[in-house]
């Protein structure tokens, strides 16, 4: 995601971090890269024009022009405003009021808001420990209520059921009330997709806000949105007393240009990024964390957390055990270690939050790994006999074209996987014996200059 | 699009869906056109209508051309009358958009398959609705492949939509998208149907995986039928900004695309886009909607869009 954006920029931060000095003329080029950059991400013009004009004058003010390193200093006031643009720090959901706490979901067609109401659900279930009931106002699409009955299933959690003929206040009153009575403590109503244009649809959206008192009405806003997105914004920003946006499908090679544009024009904190299709894909958008991706700094916080969350503890403490003893490492682990970076949403979703230059390497490197990848890599362990997979030293040939038949794939395959398995195993040795320094000597190399 | 029913220019139907053509880009014309009220012909105006065009989403490569071809052409014919400047403006864009118009003849196979593909949301699922009603108002039986076997009730979606007009749906519970089309161009021969559409699910462009999946059903049509798809469309939501673009790029290298949909361009969307694209990868508009009635979806002229962005 952000690619474009991004590769644009740390273009720009490359060439003027090695500036010694900076001039007027030097600072105007870049300030042009970065004007064209943020156009095409999408980022509104009025938006672009009053970004320029604040990192001219920080740039061209003392603080820059008197560093040791101007460069250096250059970016980061870029990195700083960019910081400021989306909003400076993360802003939660409030639901601390009288159970149950009501969220309202609206935005325009196709944006995604049933999606994200089913991933706001599960988030809420899942990591905060509530109850939530959802709901769909959705009265126009067709299937649009079957769709959040699906989602609401799959995330496991309790669907209040509507149909076509009802109207949107009654079904949302009606599913407040059962949640009272059944002791779900959030809300989530999803509504139909609507333009700000439509006064008759924004009236019910408005009658729907006074009908049920909503702690939290959130616009749901496609990062993939162009110019227009801040017309948006403000057209729904006056017809609704918005209290937080959730930017969705950033994980397309779009830019998030609205991003930037949304929380400058509405005012109102972004509290959420919806990346894929899976519900898993929700997480809290992080503006500092965000502005370092853009930069392309990576973003080795959000990768952490996200290792914390998809890692099961007492999986990783066996692992764990493994590892001091340096043995019993076997193909079997090997296998689990994939599920889990699968469970964090794939090798692509880990990439992503890397640093650009790091991204870049990994894509050149002569056997880039991808999600198929690893997928045949499973393939060809589930071939293996529980033997087999703890001594691997016992696939010989005729074991191997088995092996290889099971998981059809060619013999070269199943060589590579033992390979590489090798490989890792003697790693692990290494770090039985101490070798951790020498192995983080090795990877320094490739982990960002840490600030 | 459709040339053989094109509508002749002054029939009232065409009217109407000028008029809302107009509508929907009205937001645009009034920051483009808008410009050229003034008395003269100067830098202030060129660089109004540089920021103009980059609100409109024409993106920053189409803009530059677009200015600077236009004061080359002002400074070559020295108008010095802004109405006339609005005037070479329209002639620039018609100009830009005119290979982005293409006929295509349903009848040219039977049954006549049209693949659609897009990204998520830019609704797909809807626009093979209003396709449907178009090319049944002109005559042609049309079939329904729900070959979105993946978001949640798209396949209810799609289903109830022919239920409410009449046209026969071919669905699975489950299974594989490639496998449900193939089963509707087989019914459809079936049946002597004129039109298979078929749906797929929505992917962004990075998926990759996802996009190797749309290849495969290509494939899969192929087999079902000789020289079917006879037709690839993307689908693109006009409120997308340069991304559109990107899109574009990706099914086309992916599919081989023979054409574009166009949808929202209601009011609040900008329509620029659309000059983007014709710079850096013109592949043909077929339809264009303007709004949500069932209606409101058409082929696309280049005159009419070029009128109706800057008059």
């Amino acid at each position: 995601m952000l690619e474009n954006l991004t590769q644009r920029l740390a273009k720009v931060v490359k060439t003027v971090r090695g500036e010694a000095r900076l001039t007027e003329s030097n600072v105007a080029d870049a300030l042009r890269e970065v004007r064209v950059a943020l156009l095409e991400a999408d980022v509104a013009l009025p938006v672009v024009r009053e970004f320029i004009a604040r990192v001219k004058e920080k740039a061209l003010g003392e603080e820059v022009v008197g560093s040791l390193t101007p460069g250096q200093a250059f970016v980061g006031v870029v990195h700083r405003e960019l910081v400021h643009l989306m909003g400076d720090a993360n802003e939660d959901l409030d639901l601390a009021v009288a159970p149950p706490a009501v969220v309202l979901m609206a935005g325009l067609q196709g944006s995604g808001k049933t999606t994200t109401t089913g991933k706001l659900a599960r988030l809420l279930k899942e990591e905060r420990r509530r109850k939530p009931l959802v709901v769909s106002c959705d009265v126009y699409r067709p299937a649009a209520i079957a769709q959040l009955r699906t989602l609401a299933a799959q995330a496991g959690v309790d669907f209040f059921p509507s149909h076509e003929g009802q109207k949107p206040a009654e079904i949302a009153l009606a599913a407040v009330d059962w949640a009272r009575k059944h002791y779900n403590d959030v809300v989530l109503v999803d509504t139909a997709g609507r333009l700000a244009i439509d006064e008759a649809m924004m009236a019910e959206i408005r009658e729907l806000h006074a009908a049920v008192h909503p702690v939290e009405t959130l616009f749901v806003v496609d990062s993939m949105q162009g110019q227009d997105a801040v017309n948006v914004a403000r057209a729904f920003n006056e017809a609704l007393p918005l209290t937080g946006v959730v930017l969705t499908k950033l994980d397309g090679d779009a830019r998030g240009g609205a991003a930037l544009s949304v929380r400058q024009v509405t005012g109102k904190p972004i509290k959420f990024a919806g990346v894929g299709e899976k519900l898993g894909g929700l997480e809290p958008f992080h503006p500092e964390r965000m502005a370092s991706r853009i930069l392309g700094m990576g973003d080795i916080v959000s990768l952490v957390e996200e290792a914390k969350k998809g890692i099961d503890e007492a999986e990783a403490r066996k692992l764990a055990e493994k590892f001091k003893k340096g043995k019993g490492f076997d193909l079997e682990d090997f296998k689990a270690q994939i599920q889990q970076m699968k469970k964090m949403g794939g090798l692509g979703a880990l990439l992503d939050k890397l640093p650009a230059h790091v991204q870049q390497a990994a894509a050149q490197s002569p056997q880039a790994m991808d999600d198929r990848a690893l997928r045949r890599i499973e393939g060809i362990i589930n071939s293996m006999t529980p033997g087999e997979r703890a001594r691997p030293e016992l696939i010989k040939a005729s074991r191997k074209r088995r092996i290889a038949a099971g998981a059809g794939v060619p013999v070269q395959e199943v060589n590579r996987l033992l390979n590489q398995f090798g490989e890792m195993q003697k790693m692990m040795k290494q770090v039985q014996r101490g070798g951790v320094a020498k192995m983080m000597r090795a990877m320094k190399g490739v982990l960002p200059r840490m600030r | 699009m459709f040339g053989f029913l094109r509508k002749s220019k002054d029939s009232p139907e065409s009217a109407s869906w000028l008029a809302r053509l107009r509508e929907g880009l009205r937001r645009t014309r009034a920051s483009v056109g808008g410009l050229f009220g003034g008395a003269k012909v100067d830098e202030a105006l060129f660089e109004d209508l540089e920021a103009a065009l980059l609100q409109a989403d024409a993106g920053v490569e189409a803009t530059q051309a677009l200015v600077t071809a236009l004061r080359a052409r002002a400074r070559r014919e020295r108008i010095e009358d802004p109405a006339a400047l609005q005037k070479a403006l329209e002639a620039e864009l018609e100009a830009l958009l005119a290979p982005l118009e293409r006929d295509v003849d349903p009848r040219a196979a039977k049954p006549f398959v049209i693949m659609i593909a897009g990204v998520n949301g830019a609704g797909k699922t809807t626009s093979i609705g209003k396709i449907a009603k178009f090319l049944r108002t002109e005559g042609f039986s049309v079939l329904l492949a729900a070959g979105d076997t993946f978001r949640a009730a798209a396949r209810e979606q799609l289903v109830a939509w022919g239920e409410r007009n009449g046209v026969p749906v071919i669905a699975q519970e489950g299974g594989d998208a490639a496998a449900v089309i193939f089963d509707a161009i087989q019914a459809a021969r079936a049946r002597g149907i004129d039109v298979v559409l078929a749906d797929t699910a929505g992917r962004l462009p990075t998926q990759l995986h996802l996009m190797e999946e749309l290849k495969k059903v290509k494939r899969v049509i192929a087999k079902a039928q000789d020289g079917a798809p006879h037709e690839v469309w993307v689908v693109l939501d006009a409120n997308t900004g340069q991304n559109a673009l990107a899109q574009v790029k990706a099914f086309d290298d992916a599919l081989g695309l023979t054409g574009l949909i166009l949808t929202k361009l209601d009011g609040t969307a900008k329509g620029g886009v659309v000059a983007a694209i014709a710079r850096n990868r013109p592949v043909p508009l077929v339809f264009i909607g303007v709004g949500e009635g069932i209606d409101d979806l058409r082929p696309f002229v280049a005159a009419d869009f070029a009128r109706a962005l800057v008059e």
